[in-house]
């Protein structure tokens, strides 16, 4: 049982946030992860139109590895929060866990004056919520 | 969640309606009673967003944190001349002998209390008098509702967005006829990050005057 990062990932596929909380993945360059990011956006972008019915799927949400579990949430508004779990993990923990992470997003960020939307995060209230919630969760 | 669920912006709780649709017309804010204090807050989130683009069209508009910091001020200052009028009418209508503060101790408490709550909801946590300067008062405010969600940036450092409490503040004692300096400091301690201090300067003739009084 383990929550082993976080990724935020603007609507165009860029990624604004990467956060490592525990050990157990490999440890990527920053560019690296900027590759990642832009992959799984547009393999979120073909699985949203895998759907035999047109314009109802969200596109994938859980990608599961043999050692980790990768959880895909996505808001309303196209931006991407990917939480990187252990398999182990219950969904209805992890959804509830994103949803909170969500709701600090959007009061963290989004209500930060010195945050330009789409760009890259840095909010030091961002990152003490986010740690909070990581860390009392589990 | 089932992609349904996703698209239907209702299925959480965070996106659902109220509850009871209000019945009629809503009155129009210039008829309804100034003394219902109970239905006349607002969401601490929409303030928020509102502060939030305050301080983003100030800041595209001034070179430097010191320009920043006035012109917040001189944007609560303008809250505040209005938040004076509108606390003395709820506090002393009813009463057959209304009166207003005439002494500084007695309005700097009505500030830390009565104006923190009718702007903030809450007491400020502090006043203090200076050590060093006689002319110097402080009021602190542990974590200030309107840099609940604001983190400066380091190339900002120094800036505090409180200057528009600070402004509050600063017309309040104007009012009262107290006039005085007011600025803003952020004071962060381990167990309140946000902790700030609005710094009160009072002019000389205050002083001298609250001699006479003694």
């Amino acid at each position: 049982m383990a929550i082993f990062g976080l990724w935020v990932i603007n609507k165009a596929g860029g990624l604004v946030y990467q956060r490592t909380f525990a050990d157990g993945l490999a440890q990527l360059t920053s560019n690296e992860y900027l590759v990642l990011a832009g992959t799984l956006h547009g393999i979120h972008a073909i699985t949203s139109r895998l759907s035999p019915i047109p314009g109802q799927s969200s596109g994938a949400q859980v990608i599961e590895g043999e050692t980790f579990k990768m959880n895909v949430l996505l808001t309303l508004t196209g931006t991407k929060f990917i939480l990187l779990t252990s398999p182990a993990e219950t969904s209805s923990s992890i959804d509830a866990l994103l949803q909170k992470i969500y709701t600090a997003y959007s009061e963290k960020v989004m209500q930060n004056p010195f945050h330009t939307p789409e760009m890259p995060i840095r909010s030091e209230a961002f990152d003490v919520s986010l740690g909070a919630l990581v860390n009392t969760g589990h | 969640m089932t992609s349904v669920e996703h698209l239907s912006p209702t299925s959480t709780a965070r996106f659902s309606l109220p509850s009871k649709p209000p019945v009629g017309p809503k009155p129009n804010i210039y008829e309804r009673n100034l003394n219902k204090t109970r239905v006349a807050e607002v969401s601490a989130s929409s303030f928020s967003f509102l502060f939030s683009e305050v301080v983003q069209y100030t800041q595209k508009r001034v070179s430097g944190v010191n320009d920043l910091e006035k012109r917040l001020n001189t944007l609560g200052y303008r809250v505040g001349t209005r938040v004076l009028e509108l606390t003395a009418y709820r506090a002393e209508s009813s009463s057959k002998a209304p009166k207003r503060e005439t002494r500084l101790l007695p309005a700097l408490m009505a500030i830390h209390t009565q104006v923190w709550r009718a702007v903030f909801g809450k007491p400020a946590d502090a006043i203090e008098k200076s050590v060093e300067n006689v002319d110097e008062y402080m009021i602190i405010d542990n974590d200030p509702l309107i840099e609940r969600h604001i983190s400066v940036p380091k190339d900002l450092s120094g800036l505090s967005c409180s200057s528009f409490s600070a402004g509050i503040v600063e017309a309040v004692l104007d009012g009262l006829g107290f006039p005085a300096r007011v600025t803003a400091h952020h004071t962060p301690t381990t167990t309140h990050p946000t902790r700030t201090t609005i710094l009160i300067k009072l002019e000389k003739s205050v002083l001298e005057r609250e001699d006479v009084l003694k």
